[in-house]
């Protein structure tokens, strides 16, 4: 397994979920998990997915998840999760 | 599993708190490169860097994107030029066509600085390590990537006051030699005691011969992170500031330790050591200074400060040592004057003054670092200046260093701009009584009675 965590950020709105997860299924990413809060009226999505299946290379899903957020007014970005472990986890 | 606020923390580190791995430096052994002859050097130390670091830039900027951290320096050290160059080498001439070779080698493989043009002189000179020193000005003022050092001093050895003196008078050529652009080759030319071999930190870095033939080191940064953290322990005790201090260390040297280990991994290099530093920048909120002012203190160089930063820097250290297997280079708070805005306005406003960073060199990880002084200022007051900084370092058994730019044709009240990570510094004020008598003599100061350990 390849684990990358998806954060997305910005004004809550409908289709934030779905559109995120239509392009993840698009490109053969397995969702793990999904928690979000709103804080503020500011949507917060974290996404825990497994690439180790996907049908594309890193650095093209995150550039297009990154441009769908933008289109939608979010910051969405796609990171390998062992920055989080290593730094939160012994 | 991690969760939102774990996640969340990490990225507001990195995008309001100025949290990056400073450098990845690829430490590469020119040893095999010696020859007799001039041009079969160059063209071998050419050859080697340029494939050794083909790499280097693009590995950095996949990191980068995978893992969603800056790397804002990938860099590469050598082995020191006087040692690679001293069969070849017939004259100071010689070795400044290393240093383009150097210059070349780097633009190929796109890396900003390459350090290592070099001498460990901490007892005596042989004839190439002089050669080489004299021709540092040159060196630096025809060439863009290459960063200079000297060691001249180690608590084993004492202080090779020859050496000192050459270096002060050094420090100024190179000044004049680069007076179009306030004296910037100084920028490029550390003068060291006890220098460490892996550390991968400019203008300082070179790869020392205790080092295998090539190794990443990484540095890593984040003043912001921890002037951030300790903003939320504003007026309790100093076990929950020290507490805190070690947690954000921790944290922040874990990041490093990983992007070491990516680096390693995929370009097939050992990884050798993590630098565990607070390395500020001019930019607001990437400051050192800042984070002593957290700690209590109304601007920099207020009484206090010697106490503020010997406790700051052995905080990073506690909390940094251990997230990383392996630690080395410098390890501590960084005070470079020109790359940190509180230290800069604090000189500005006459609170921080030399004597007070002489004394701040005694608790931190370095020395008189990127300090700006009248272009006035004598190579003897220079040299003295020099004296001063590596005693500290001989008899405290640490390293020092100095990074001093006496600005050709400026004087105190003037700043001398240097652009980027490099910044700006007003020029501070020196004291002027002369020490030349002292400089002048021959020889070396013995290693201090400590040093005998056997």
């Amino acid at each position: 397994m390849r684990k990358c965590i998806i954060t997305v950020v910005g004004k809550d709105q409908v289709g934030i979920i779905a559109k995120v997860c239509n392009y993840l299924a698009e490109a053969n990413i397995n969702v793990l998990d999904i928690s979000q809060t709103i804080v503020d009226g500011y949507f917060n999505m974290m996404t825990v997915v497994d690439v180790s299946a996907a049908d594309r290379d890193f650095s093209v899903y995150a550039e297009d998840l990154e441009k769908l957020g933008e289109g939608m007014g979010l910051i969405i970005r796609c990171q390998r999760s062992e920055i989080f472990e290593k730094m939160h986890r012994l | 599993m991690i969760n939102i606020y774990e996640v969340n923390e990490t990225n507001q580190m990195i995008d309001e708190e100025n949290l990056d791995v400073r450098t990845i430096t690829l430490g590469i052994s020119l040893l095999d490169c010696v020859d007799t002859d001039l041009d079969r050097l160059n063209e071998k130390i050419y050859r080697k860097i340029t494939t050794l670091a083909e790499n280097l830039v693009s590995t950095g900027e996949e990191i980068e994107k995978e893992f969603g951290i800056p790397i804002v320096n990938k860099r590469i050290s050598v082995t020191p030029i006087a040692l690679v160059g001293a069969s070849a080498c017939k004259s100071p001439e010689d070795f400044v066509s290393i240093a383009k070779t150097l210059d070349r080698a780097a633009l190929k493989v796109g890396v900003n600085f390459i350090g290592g043009y070099s001498a460990l002189v901490s007892k005596a000179m042989t004839k190439s390590d002089e050669d080489l020193i004299r021709s540092i000005p040159e060196a630096l003022a025809c060439t863009e990537r290459i960063c200079s050092s000297v060691n001249v001093g180690s608590t084993r050895t004492g202080i090779n006051m020859d050496a000192v003196r050459l270096c002060g008078q050094i420090v100024k050529d190179t000044a004049e030699a680069t007076k179009d652009r306030d004296s910037l080759g100084c920028a490029k030319l550390v003068v060291f005691c006890n220098a460490p071999d892996d550390n991968p930190f400019m203008a300082g870095a070179f790869l020392g011969v205790t080092e295998g033939d090539a190794v990443i080191n990484v540095g890593v940064s984040g003043p912001g992170v921890v002037k951030h953290a300790i903003e939320k322990v504003r007026g309790k005790g100093f076990e929950e500031l020290c507490e805190t201090i070690k947690k954000t260390a921790f944290k922040i040297t874990r990041v490093g330790q990983l992007v070491a280990g990516e680096a390693s991994k995929r370009m097939g290099i050992p990884f050798g050591i993590i630098d565990l530093s607070l390395a500020p920048t001019p930019a607001v909120g990437d400051s050192v200074a800042e984070i002593l002012e957290e700690i209590g203190l109304s601007q920099v160089g207020a009484p206090g400060t010697t106490a503020a930063l010997a406790m700051l820097n052995d905080q990073v250290k506690k909390g940094g040592v251990m997230a990383s297997s392996y630690v080395g280079g410098l390890s501590g708070a960084f005070i470079p004057v020109s790359e940190d805005k509180g230290m800069i306005d604090a000189v500005q406003a006459g609170t921080l003054t030399m004597e007070k960073l002489e004394a701040m060199t005694c608790v931190c990880s370095v020395g008189l670092d990127m300090i700006a002084i009248p272009g006035k200022t004598s190579a003897a007051t220079i040299s003295g200046i020099i004296a001063d900084e590596m005693a500290i370092g001989m008899v405290n058994q640490k390293t020092t260093a100095v990074r001093l730019i006496p600005v050709i044709g400026k004087d105190v009240g003037e700043t001398a701009q240097f652009g980027g990570l490099l910044g700006y510094a007003p020029i501070i004020p020196v004291n002027e009584a002369d020490c030349s008598a002292f400089i002048n003599r021959q020889g070396r100061i013995p290693a201090p009675i400590h040093s005998f350990k056997n």
